[in-house]
């Protein structure tokens, strides 16, 4: 059942563009609805099972020989996701039915897209194998890329989708060396015997750069500092895309895979810290930037960045108390685990609507900056509702569900300092935490003021108007799940809290997922208090702010660093390339001797085992001495002829004294044939002489001919040192007792070597046979056959 | 006598392989064929020269010298023939073609 749901939104997709064109007039969207709907459906008639602790596991073949197989898993974790992406898909969906005009808008591939997504990321939260969740992984980025990419006639969404898929991909590709590292040291792919396996992890070398690379993943996909720069970019995608996947789903994989891999992960100082500075970093960074956008959407992508550092750092601070400690530090990591998971469903819900209300803006007014925009809280009463309320929730004021989330981040910040234990570094925790939150608090303000506050300027392409129902049902309902989160926090809690606390943190009490809007004066409620203080007198003094920034403005950017980066590395390969690929055949000669000379004499020096012996050597006689003599001086000579009548004849003259070794060294057939080649190849070339231009003096520099020079006594040393090793080295005898014994008894011939040609080994013959023929043929093509330009201009 | 043969087959490489890194087309085909020729010596040689009759039973010779490389070298002979001949009418083609037969003229496109 479990792969049914899975597959759903796959077969739906494939099935889509079909039904999309039998129900012409129908928008494709109430086609793709039923996906989510179903899914929705699935999970909340299994609510009931998994809140009483249960899972629901499914397993299938796939690739069983490499022990991968298609096994999923609902639990708790799961189901909060599962959830998430169901619900906020039907919403998305139903929002997306009327912000995409079917006639224009290729809506159908849309639709594909993300129902492709949909399943994607679904199984990415049910994999219970990490190979599989990889599998899942990597199509949620490819999938993002196309929906970012929707409008590709436009350059900054193709800027945009190549930006966020090379960041991500590079993140999913670490991920995978990490899932394999942890895969060795656990011996097992199934995220849920991992945890089973601690001690053999915990041992293992491989853990920590395990560690390390999964957490390049988590990073780049949920949009941590450095990596958080796709994600403004990725804005460039239609609204109902960024609110479904870069607020609410996608961005949150990562959290899902901190928050999964917690139980083996807990009570590693390095995964504590990996994540808690990052996380801190990420808040701190997004919600200062958040506060200089002038676009709506890059606001809300700066504050989705911010939030998820949120989420990471509590997901940090949970697992710097394993789960199996003393009560009380064991009570403080659930509580954090808790309120990552809490404020992980507020997040989505008051995003995803402020995404819906920030469409529904650029839709009826044509524009998302806010300086172009204001004066629309009478024009559009809903949509300002709407955006109070999400926004509300966002900067945790009472009694939206920010609020309970944030009371809970604050005591998990303090609670640092409190467990004790840690160096004093712990105290920057709370700070950084607070100061976020005034920003936070401050971009909110910003968000709903500069929107719909003021008198708005008059100059509009359109008259905005309030937007159709359709429209403003899915952040309505959104923006209701952010106040009933809020107002009755138990409607989640116990059915959906608890038991994804249950699975990220084994041994949590139950009490820590239940949480209330009213929990007495506590430290906490002082600090939400000043938040609230300290962001009203930043909002009071934003028009002093911008000067501030631009003051602030450093010539660094990430997004510099990116751009250069990507750039540089373009022009780095392109100059090593042509460093190197010169074109010039001499050039490539040159690597390839080069490349000869180095590793066969690094190879005879590293081996050692090179010897010469002069040992069983052959006497010189005189004649011999003579003709080596000539060999070699006449072989010395061909490079400094002048002409290429000498140079041929010279050639020639080396040939023919190659034959007289034949002749010396008891080779009757080699020196006749050797007579013959030769005569017929001076021949050829003296044909073909006759055609050559004459032999132009070199015009090569001296350094060219001294380095070239070099490069052939080094390759002509080497052979050298080569054949005297070779002789030298021989340690078993030749197997030509054989063919002398064998000749005349088993293939009645006396001429051993012509025996051996056409009877012990006539398949080298035949296939010589073969080579003259290709030759020959190649050869008549040549002079004969016309390119078809050549024989049309004769005619 | 290995020795002097090894230095000669030494010898006739390093001239190949000079001949190789050189400009005209004609100058590099003779390079290979000087190749060619060291390889079958080094081969030769590699086998140890003995002394012996040659390979042919007739003789009722004591002993004979290796009858294997030669057949090797044989068929070598035969298709380094094939190959240079080929090379050569290729030769013979590009100059009649593009007018040059520097292979530094014979560079493709910068942009290519």
């Amino acid at each position: 059942m479990l792969h049914a749901i899975v597959l759903l939104p796959f077969l739906l997709a494939a099935a889509l563009p079909l039904l999309g064109k039998l129900l012409r007039g129908v928008h494709p969207g109430w086609i793709a609805l039923a996906a989510p709907a179903l899914m929705l459906l699935f999970f909340l008639t299994r609510l009931a099972e998994i809140s009483d602790g249960g899972a629901i596991t499914a397993a299938a073949r796939w690739i069983p020989s490499l022990g991968i197989n298609l096994e999923l898993k609902l639990d708790g974790l799961g189901m909060l996701f599962a959830l998430l992406i169901a619900g906020i898909g039907v919403l998305v969906v139903l929002y997306s039915i009327f912000y995409l005009d079917h006639r224009k808008e290729a809506a159908a591939r849309f639709y594909v897209c993300l129902l492709l997504f949909m399943g994607a990321m679904l199984g990415v939260v049910l994999s219970d194998h990490l190979i599989v969740l990889y599998g899942f992984w990597e199509l949620t980025s490819i999938t993002s890329f196309l929906l970012i990419a929707f409008w590709h006639q436009r350059e900054a969404s193709l800027a945009g989708a190549m930006k966020s898929l090379l960041i991500t991909a590079f993140g999913g590709l670490s991920m995978l060396a990490g899932f394999l590292l942890l895969g060795l040291a656990g011996g097992s792919w199934r995220i849920s015997e991992l945890a089973g396996s601690l001690d053999a992890l915990k041992s293992s070398p491989l853990l920590v750069p395990a560690m390390l690379l999964i957490a390049l993943g988590v990073f780049t996909k949920s949009a941590q500092f450095p990596f958080h720069i796709w994600l403004p970019d990725a804005m460039e995608a239609p609204t109902p895309v960024s609110a479904y996947l870069h607020s609410a789903t996608m961005v949150k994989a990562g959290l899902y895979l901190a928050a999964r891999l917690l139980p083996v992960f807990a009570g590693e100082a390095v995964w504590f810290v990996l994540l808690t500075v990052s996380g801190l970093a990420t808040l701190l960074y997004g919600s200062f930037r958040a506060v200089k956008q002038t676009d709506l959407k890059s606001l809300l992508a700066y504050s989705t960045i911010s939030q998820l550092g949120l989420v990471l750092t509590l997901l940090g601070l949970a697992s710097a108390y394993p789960p199996g400690a003393e009560a009380k530090l064991a009570a403080y990591g659930s509580a954090a685990a808790a309120a990552a998971l809490l404020h992980l469903a507020n997040h989505a819900a008051f995003k995803g609507a402020l995404f819906m209300a920030a469409g529904i803006v650029d839709h009826e007014t044509g524009t998302r900056d806010i300086r172009h925009l204001g004066g629309l809280m009478r024009l559009m009463p809903v949509t300002f509702a709407v955006s109070l309320a999400a926004s509300l929730s966002m900067a945790g004021v009472p009694p939206f569900g920010g609020f309970i989330s944030k009371e809970l981040f604050f005591g998990s910040a303090l609670a640092a300092i409190r467990s004790g234990g840690w160096s004093a570094a712990a105290v920057l925790i709370p700070i950084v935490a607070w100061t976020a939150s005034a920003f936070t608090f401050l971009y909110s303000a910003v968000f709903v003021w500069r929107t719909f506050g003021g008198s708005g300027s008059t100059e509009r392409e359109k008259q905005p108007h309030e937007a159709s129902p359709g429209l403003l049902l899915p952040p309505l309902l959104l923006a209701g799940a952010a106040l009933l989160l809020g107002v009755m926090p138990g409607l989640i809690t116990s059915g959906v809290l608890q038991p994804a606390l249950a699975a990220v943190y084994p041994g949590a009490p139950e009490s820590y997922a239940k949480v209330s809007l009213w929990h007495g004066w506590t430290p906490e409620l002082l600090m939400t208090f000043g938040v609230f203080a300290a962001g009203a007198l930043l909002f009071l003094a934003a028009p002093k702010l911008p000067l501030l920034h631009r003051a602030a403005r450093t010539p660094f950017s990430w997004n510099g660093l990116y751009s250069g980066g990507l750039k540089g590395l373009d022009r780095a390969s392109g100059k090593l390339t042509s460093l190197y690929l010169t074109g010039s055949m001499r050039h490539y000669a040159g690597y390839v001797v080069l490349f000869f000379i180095v590793a066969l004499s690094a190879a005879v020096w590293l081996s050692g085992g090179f010897r010469i012996s002069l040992h069983g050597m052959a006497p010189v006689t005189i004649y011999e001495g003579i003709a080596v003599g000539a060999l070699i001086a006449s072989a010395l000579a061909v490079p400094f002829a002048q002409s290429r009548m000498m140079a041929i004849l010279l050639t020639g003259t080396v040939g023919y004294l190659v034959v007289l070794f034949f002749v010396l060294f008891r080779a009757p057939d080699l020196a006749l044939t050797q007579m013959i080649v030769e005569t017929v190849s001076v021949a050829l070339f003296l044909l073909c002489f006759y055609h050559l231009p004459a032999l132009k003096k070199e015009r090569t520099a001296v350094k060219t001919k001294v380095i070239n020079g070099i490069i052939a006594a080094a390759s002509g040393i080497v052979v050298t040192v080569l054949a005297l090793g070779a002789f030298s080295g021989r340690s078993f005898p030749s197997i030509a007792e054989y063919y002398l014994k064998n000749s005349y008894e088993l293939a009645g011939g006396k001429n051993v070597v012509n025996v051996i040609l056409v009877d012990f080994r006539g398949f080298d013959t035949m296939l010589e046979i073969v080579v003259l023929g290709i030759a020959s043929y190649a050869i008549y093509g040549l002079i004969r056959l016309k390119w078809p330009h050549e024989a049309a201009a004769e005619g | 006598m290995e020795l002097l043969l090894a230095l000669a087959v030494g010898t006739l490489f390093a001239v190949g392989v000079y001949m190789i890194l050189a400009r005209s087309l004609l100058r590099v085909i003779l390079g290979l064929s000087l190749l060619t020729h060291s390889v079958h010596l080094l081969l030769l040689t590699m086998s140890g020269l003995k002394a012996g009759a040659p390979p042919l039973l007739g003789g009722q010779a004591e002993s004979y010298v290796d009858p294997l490389p030669q057949a090797l070298i044989l068929t070598s002979i035969v298709i380094s023939f094939g190959v240079t001949s080929l090379y050569l009418v290729l030769a013979y083609k590009t100059y009649k073609k593009l007018g040059t037969d520097d292979t530094e003229q014979l560079r493709g496109e910068a942009d290519e």
